[in-house]
């Protein structure tokens, strides 16, 4: 029970939800950069919300799978192929054993996600099988993976039939795009902004440049802020923090920021639309657009409720099959 | 008596809240940060994810859904936390007398592990031995935890060494090296890159993934420098 990494792809690591409770030792919560997709892929699968996925960027991986098992893609969509039968995104789907994933070309996103029914044997460290690159540790070894890499599947623990296809409604599935138009909340230095700066931050669309990973990605743009040097003693920041750096220009805290951060803090992205800009890449364009504090919660719950539904229904597929089951 | 600084409480985010009690750099500060960060780890509410204390402020994060579920009659998760917050200042979370005995960390302060003892040396005006006399002959604190796995940062470094960070920063800063930026000092726990000023270096394990605490330093704790008998 097994997967062989033929080809590694550029940035393949197996990332969960993250790491938590280890922030006040400098280490980060990583994990995977668009939750949303490993939750939703997780469910469809009947694993654990939490379960580890394979993050995969493009160029892809190769994945020779030894066993049978049932698999499920989701977030970016790098036109998958299993064999030579095309597979679709959030849609779960039945792998036999000697079969081949490839992934052709990048058609939409920049971060997809594989699953697997019962999920991966991975190294966990502090709770969690996110692959910490500057820790080496977590996941598989603590590195990205590699040519000749065998990961182990783990044994589903139900035994149960469901349907060869199972779909997840287009409804809850993040609204990505190219250019999105990210929500956003005031961050504690939103004050420092003159009005002017305050007009550029809401009313124009910011270019993703080259300068962007994991652990952030610049924005270029015109300066919301105007050369007046403001570095403030350090303190916590937090996936999706919108800082500005001393020239004016904006960062977005990514899955692998640092723990602390001293710029001012302009905003934070809601916790709702993580996954749109979680998805973009270098030349991708994102424009924000300010909400209250109340609206970026309703709209978490809204998400949360829609996975429990999803939840509810995939349970109640997995006991219906188990009940037709002979 | 310290006069007391405002204390100032805004979202970090959607999913977190942060408590700063000033914007300096001052024990007492710093002792409320890590006594209100101690206090929620050991007090939980439900939702509570984690605490993070830093030099002034102590950051809260939370699961929106499970506060929200668990505390109805705030209208939203951060008027709740932020509640727990105000009650947790006012009473509960006093800072303790720390009596945290100091941790002797030795170094080599070779010319192949001090990178820039010359350089700050010269900044400073003084011999290389007076730089690490004066460097030594302090007890620092650990504020905070952050930038690496178990890189703390301490102060406060003695005026007379204090010496601004690299104009651009090396690329590769070896794992153990003790550097200076200003009036902080710090240990790189791993190598990395780093503009911090390096005085010698260090084959204590500063951080450890194996153990239950990753890292052999923690907020609040005292550190004295001592140098290796070998240089």
């Amino acid at each position: 029970m097994s997967i062989l990494i033929q080809k590694p792809g550029i940035l393949t690591t197996i990332q969960d939800l993250g790491r938590y409770k280890y922030r006040r030792f400098g280490i980060n919560p990583g994990g995977a950069m668009d939750h949303a997709a490993v939750r939703l892929i997780n469910i469809l699968l009947g694993n654990q919300e939490n379960e580890a996925v394979i993050e995969m960027h493009f160029p892809a991986p190769q994945i020779l799978f030894y066993a049978d098992t049932a698999a499920a893609i989701g977030g970016g969509d790098f036109d998958t192929r299993l064999d030579d039968k095309s597979v679709e995104n959030w849609r779960s789907f039945r792998v036999k054993k000697g079969s081949i994933l490839k992934f052709d070309k990048k058609s939409s996103g920049n971060r997809s996600y594989l699953a697997v029914r019962g999920g991966f044997e991975t190294d966990r460290w502090l709770d969690s099988s996110s692959t910490n690159l500057a820790a080496k540790m977590g996941g598989f070894n603590g590195r990205k993976l590699e040519d000749g890499d065998r990961i182990d599947l783990r044994q589903f623990p139900q035994h149960y039939t469901q349907p060869a296809s199972a779909k997840i409604a287009p409804s809850i599935i993040p609204q990505y795009a190219a250019f999105p138009t990210v929500r956003i909340i005031r961050g504690a230095e939103y004050c420092l902004l003159s009005e002017h700066g305050r007009d550029l931050l809401c009313n124009q669309n910011f270019l993703i440049s080259k300068y962007s990973d994991r652990m952030g990605f610049r924005l270029t743009g015109k300066p919301v802020m105007t050369s007046k040097k403001c570095e403030l003693i350090s303190s916590a920041v937090s996936f999706g923090t919108i800082q500005a750096l001393p020239d004016g220009q904006l960062t977005v805290l990514m899955a692998d920021h640092q723990t602390a951060g001293g710029y001012p803090r302009i905003g934070h992205i809601i916790s709702r639309d993580l996954p749109l800009i979680a998805q973009l890449g270098t030349n991708d364009k994102v424009a924000f657009h300010m909400v209250n504090h109340e609206e970026a919660e309703n709209l978490a719950l809204e998400f949360e409720r829609e996975l429990n539904i999803l939840k509810a229904s995939v349970s109640l597929n997995i006991v219906v099959s188990q009940k037709n089951s002979p | 008596m310290m006069s007391e600084s405002k204390t100032r409480i805004f979202s970090l985010g959607d999913s977190a809240l942060t408590v700063e009690f000033g914007s300096s750099i001052s024990t007492g500060l710093n002792k409320r940060a890590i006594a209100l960060s101690d206090f929620f780890r050991q007090n939980p509410f439900p939702g509570f994810v984690e605490s993070v204390p830093a030099y002034a402020s102590t950051t809260i994060f939370f699961d929106i859904w499970t506060v929200r579920k668990s505390f109805p009659e705030f209208s939203s998760a951060f008027d709740a936390v932020k509640h727990l917050a105000d009650q947790a200042i006012d009473s509960k979370s006093r800072p303790k007398a720390e009596s945290n005995p100091s941790i002797e960390i030795p170094f080599h302060f070779d010319a192949k592990s001090a990178l820039d003892l010359d350089f700050v040396a010269k900044h400073a005006g003084i011999s290389t031995r007076d730089v690490i006399e004066i460097f030594t002959n302090v007890t620092y604190r650990v504020f905070m935890l952050g930038f690496l796995p178990g890189f703390s940062y301490m102060g406060e470094v003695d005026e007379r060494i204090a010496t601004p960070r690299k104009d651009s920063p090396r690329l590769c800063v070896p794992k153990g090296s003790i550097a200076i930026a200003g009036k902080q000092a710090g240990i790189y726990s791993l190598e990395s890159p780093g503009g911090w000023q390096i005085l010698g270096r260090t084959d204590v394990e500063m951080f450890k993934p194996d153990q239950a605490s990753p890292s052999l330093l923690k907020p609040g704790d005292k550190i004295r420098f001592v140098t290796k008998l070998s240089d």
